[in-house]
């Protein structure tokens, strides 16, 4: 701690480059939410930091096509100031409403919730529901990965040293589409999910189910993308039966854990629940477009 | 409390009068710490810097239960920077002795091996060695290198296995003493004390009975919460004094301890009392103080020593974690004829839990012929537990009332009109000792029971519940000093910690009505250990209702001066003249006609006449004057998670009378609050190593703002008869309630008794699920 060396370069070459040559432990630093807290509970003691909001790349959300894409850095509530944003990706936006307070939100990123690789991090599982593709740079280049891909296990990812995420790709929306995430906390704020579940769906013309993706938080080592409980819903009406076996599935697809913050069968029931009520919300949103 | 109540003590008669100030609403800008602590210049322990100041740290053992066989600290003295080291070698042994400290009491042996580990670690958390260094991180990097030599033993955390017979031994010397055990025990035991009291016969009560409920209640430790971590300032002198600037309720009582534990003189001792930042009772032991001093000592330099939340969390004292056992009986229309309880307090790793407390509170709101009352005092592998709020009441009272709901439903009662038929009133016979004086309990009842809260309709999933709680208001040495200055403005100095930040106000509010002049014309603060006689901490609910009796004694002595100078000025006696709308006057026509003179009047002679006008007390104020609520809750219940949300919640509590109504009600909602986050949400949680897993805010759940709704407040006024000013203590009883309450409302709402705390989701959900299929074979 006492030789610690800040950085902030301006472009993606000089942060790579940096964050390579680096031998100790380097940390990048979007809005800092998780690496200033860590630091400060001496849970890591980083010899090198890589502040990367100077980096244009990081911090712009643009239209490309039809499709969004925003930087890994940009921060929570300048998401929430995007209107258009908000109207075409509301689930995606129910995650990061739930980062922290207003004030950790004026700081905390969808790259840095996701590279803190936390199960249980509230903008995960509706990006992964959402299909979001993060661009990824680094001393040998560049690579798409899906979210879903991103995270390995409790803190660790699938990112190579020098490794930067630049920012989020977002598929255009078909019309009649909603997104919507839910997480369970004892608390209404300021408090981390024991489970979350996102879901994104589309409708046809009459109402049925073309496609949808429904993603779990806080009930397996990673963020989970759960291809079956999507299966229950596409090509049904979501009716009753089609939420029942969403719900199913969603429970059958944890993998959690006891601890502090909840017991598997606590996590496992409310999983199924959070996935129906998820979904709900999904429909309504997909049926007011 | 134990304490005889001493024919010295003061009492001043409640004065029914009309008042100007008292009783009003000042605007919250005058507050007298207001504008400081929005600010941010409100000076809190850890703001205090001395020149040359070190900064010191604490290393804690890791291990819930260990042999401490040696400590080397010699590679840390040798690390640039590090200036000064302590260990266990550093400080005094100490015989038993017990004094009082705040509500517990605490035993100067066990004191000094809580604040620094000697033959054992008996906790996670507990301390081991100290270092003292230029910089914070000189003192992490020092205490890597400080080697600990453990032998780790078994370890017993929950209380009901720290009582079974071949559980691991805390204590080498401990054998239970107490009630009703002969002949003394020659098994070593956890179980420090067995108390017992009784009123009538137990089991002839029983017979009585038509409907018997029994309920085990199981509580989890909870920690007060305040939002400031203990920090202390020290400052050893080459003159062999110290001056300490610290967080506490009770600065008095901290020199005290100091001075016991360091083996110095009491005068040697400053305590500078700093703004406080939340206690609740958790600020009433030394922990730093002692540390930082010796530190300071050996180094030659001032030591600043801040805990972390961590630190704050694993070795503070939280309140006791509980088993509780009621049974009681009532006859068919709603009589109680019987009720008994056995409570089981974690007292943490030294002996000396709230039982004491808590057992005088168990059925005191009920008149009862046929009591029965078992406690036993625990020591496990935990902090020593602290006072928190009312200590150790909310949890027999989750036990108790509700058994009273469950009776109710029995007798097929409205809960509220069981209460009324059994309440206490003045005259009942308690079951710890004296009979009850004038006191509002039945008043809370009716108010609650009249109030439009209880016309509100409840939609399905949703339920109303109803809890009681009783607190005393102890007494004890309080001195208060008022200056007089030049322009006939006052000063005003007190000793009891303003922990609430309301009794700077409140007591501006009674030397204004006292003096005739207006509020925003008295300064009050808190003065420390130097500026006025011993003064008890601000426990036990005493602070404005203690404190003010020595305000006010201290303003009327200020005001007799006040009056013999204008009596020297008119040539007549002092008992010639009175006190009157801020003015001495003749007591009549006959003394002579004289011009009223004020209090700046007054003053500009005063030096002619004798000397500054100013006035003191030193007294010790009798008990008295306990306090009674009722609390109504609603609560919706979500079948398919667990959630309990709070709807509405509604406090009915008897202030004896209101000096400051709108910090009343900010009491009674803060303890409410606190009640509810510990029904709902907040435990301490152990690992199977003994380690605390939650020791902070984020997994430890205190409520947030949006967890709970506006709550009603209403003040019964059922004066404190000893009180020239009505005044009963306030600050305890609101936290007393809530986690039964809850708990029936939950019961309303769906059916469910949860008696196992918190009453979180996951044991929500589980109990809900337990009872649907048995729902269903109905
Ligand atoms: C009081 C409080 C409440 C919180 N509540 C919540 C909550 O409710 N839900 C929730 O999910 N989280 C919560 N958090 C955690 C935190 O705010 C979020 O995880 C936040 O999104 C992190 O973003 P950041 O920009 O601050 O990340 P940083 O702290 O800057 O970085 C986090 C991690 O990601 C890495 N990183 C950052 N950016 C990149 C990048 N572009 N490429 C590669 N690696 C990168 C960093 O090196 C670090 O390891 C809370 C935190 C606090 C302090």
């Amino acid at each position: 701690m006492q030789n610690l060396r800040y950085e902030a370069p301006e472009t993606l070459a000089d942060a790579t480059a940096l964050l390579s040559a680096e031998d100790g432990v380097a940390r990048i630093l979007a809005g800092g939410t998780d690496v200033i807290v860590q630091m400060h509970s001496d849970l890591i003691e980083p010899d090198l930091i890589v502040d990367v909001k100077n980096i244009p790349e990081l911090t712009e959300i643009a239209k490309e096509g039809g499709a969004y894409r925003f930087g890994a850095a940009v921060s929570g509530k300048t998401l929430m100031l995007h209107e258009d944003f908000n109207k075409t990706w509301p689930g995606i936006m129910d995650g990061v409403q739930l980062l922290g307070s207003l004030q950790v939100r004026g700081r905390a990123s969808v790259g840095g919730n996701l590279c803190n690789a936390s199960p249980a991090a509230d903008s995960v599982p509706p990006m992964i529901a959402a299909g979001a593709v993060a661009s990824v740079i680094g001393p040998n280049g560049a690579r798409d990965i899906p979210v879903e891909d991103i995270v390995t296990g409790p803190g660790r990812t699938c990112l190579e040293k020098g490794e930067i995420v630049v920012s989020f790709l977002l598929p255009e929306r078909p019309p009649r589409s909603g997104d919507a995430y839910l997480r369970f906390t004892p608390r209404t704020e300021m408090d981390i999910a024991v489970v979350g579940a996102g879901v994104n769906l589309t409708l046809d013309g009459g109402g049925a189910c073309t496609a949808a993706r429904v993603a779990l938080g806080a009930v397996a080592p990673t963020p989970l993308l759960v291809a079956e409980a999507a299966d229950a819903l596409i090509g049904t009406k979501v009716d009753d039966a089609a939420m029942e076996a969403l719900a199913a599935a969603a429970r059958a697809a944890c993998n959690p854990i006891d601890d502090k913050r909840g017991t598997i069968e606590f996590r496992t029931k409310v999983a199924g629940v959070l996935a129906r009520r998820a979904a709900a919300i999904a429909l309504e949103r997909a049926g007011a477009n | 409390m134990g304490m005889k109540p001493s024919p010295y003590a003061t009492k001043i008669p409640y004065e029914e009068k009309d008042n100007k100030v008292v009783g009003g609403r000042p605007d919250p800008k005058n507050r007298s710490d207001a504008i400081d602590k929005v600010t941010g210049r409100a000076r809190y322990a850890a703001d205090y810097n001395l020149p040359g100041q070190l900064i010191g740290k604490v290393l804690r053992s890791p291990h819930a239960h260990a042999v401490i066989k040696s400590i080397d600290t010699s590679e840390a003295e040798k690390l640039p920077g590090v200036k000064a080291v302590v260990t266990r070698d550093d400080f005094p042994d100490m015989e038993v002795e017990h004094a009082a400290s705040g509500e517990l009491m605490v035993n100067f042996r066990d004191v000094t091996r809580n604040m620094m580990a000697r033959e054992k670690a008996l906790y996670d958390g507990h301390p081991v060695a100290a270092v003292a260094a230029l910089s914070e991180s000189i003192a992490k990097e020092a205490m890597k290198l400080i080697k600990v030599d453990y032998e780790v033993l078994p370890h017993v955390i929950d209380v009901r296995d720290a009582m079974k017979d071949d559980a691991p031994l805390l204590h080498e010397d401990l054998f239970t003493k107490g009630a009703g055990i002969e002949p003394d025990p020659s098994k070593k035991s956890n179980i420090a004390t067995r108390m017992e009291s009784k009123l009538g016969d137990i089991e002839e009560g029983f017979e009585q009975a038509d409907f018997i409920v029994e309920h085990e209640s199981n509580t989890k430790a909870a920690h007060q919460g305040y939002i400031e971590p203990q920090a202390s300032v020290a400052n050893f002198t080459e003159g062999g004094t110290i001056e300490v600037y610290t967080g506490t309720q009770g600065h008095h009582v901290f020199r005290a301890q100091i001075a016991k534990l360091l083996k110095m003189d009491i005068s040697n001792i400053k305590v500078v009392p700093a703004e406080l930042g939340g206690g609740f009772g958790g600020k009433n032991n030394v922990y730093l103080e002692p540390l930082a001093a010796q530190l300071s000592r050996k180094a030659n330099r001032p030591v600043k020593m801040v805990m972390t939340r961590d630190e704050v969390f694993r070795a503070t004292g939280p309140t006791s974690g509980t088993n509780c056992k009621v049974k009681m009986g009532c006859t068919r229309d709603g009589r109680i004829t019987a009720a008994q309880a056995e409570l089981n307090y974690q007292a943490g790793a030294f002996p000396g839990s709230s039982l004491p407390l808590a057992s005088i509170t168990v059925f005191t709101r009920y008149d009862l012929e046929n009591v029965l009352v078992v406690g036993h005092d625990v020591v496990c592998n935990r902090p020593k537990v602290a006072a928190y709020r009312a200590p150790g009441a909310p949890m027999i009272a989750f036990a108790v009332e509700t058994a009273i709901d469950d009776l109710a439903r029995q007798c097929g009662m409205d809960p509220i009109d069981f209460r009324l038929r059994n309440a206490a009133k003045q005259g009942t016979q308690t079951h710890f000792g004296p009979p009850l004086g004038q006191i509002g309990y039945i008043e809370t009842l009716e108010a609650a029971k009249a109030s439009p809260h209880m016309k509100e309709p409840l939609g399905p999933n949703q339920g109303r519940g109803i809890a009681s709680g009783f607190w005393f208001t102890i007494g004890n040495d309080t001195s208060a000093t008022i200056n007089i200055t030049e322009d006939g403005t006052a000063s005003l100095i007190f000793g009891t910690v303003d922990v609430t930040g309301g009794m700077r106000s409140a007591f501006a509010m009674i030397v204004a009505e006292e003096l005739g002049i207006p509020f925003e014309k008295v300064r009050t603060q808190v003065g420390d250990t130097s500026a006025l006689g011993f003064n008890f901490m601000t426990a036990g609910s005493r602070g404005t209702a203690a404190g003010s009796m020595a305000v006010v004694k201290a303003t009327r002595d200020a005001i007799h001066r006040a009056c013999e100078i204008a009596a020297r000025k008119w040539e007549v006696e002092t008992d010639q003249v009175v006190w009157e709308n801020g003015h001495a006057r003749p007591a009549s026509a006959n003394v002579g006609d004289f011009e009223p003179m004020s209090l700046a009047q007054l003053c500009r002679e005063a030096t002619w006449f004798g000397g500054t006008i100013a006035g003191h007390a030193e007294i010790n104020v009798a008990m008295g004057g306990p306090g009674f609520g009722t609390h109504l809750v609603d609560v919706e219940v979500d079948r398919q998670t667990g959630l309990v949300k709070v709807l509405r919640y509604s406090i009915f509590q008897d202030a004896g009378k209101a000096v400051y109504p709108a910090f009343i009600e900010g009491q009674f909602q803060g303890g409410a609050v606190q009640g509810i986050g510990m029904a709902l949400n907040e435990e301490y949680i152990y690992s199977d190593k003994g380690t605390l897993e939650n020791p902070g805010f984020l997994d430890y759940r205190v409520p947030v703002a949006s967890d709970v709704p506006m709550i009603d407040t209403h003040i019964v006024e059922v004066p404190n008869p000893d009180h020239p000013y009505g005044v009963r203590g306030i600050g305890e009883v609101p936290i007393i309630p809530p986690l039964a309450a809850i708990s029936n409302a939950i019961y309303d709402a769906a059916g469910v008794r949860l008696l196992d705390h918190p009453m979180s989701p996951p044991k929500v959900l589980k109990a809900l699920d337990e009872a649907a299929p048995a729902e269903a074979a109905e």
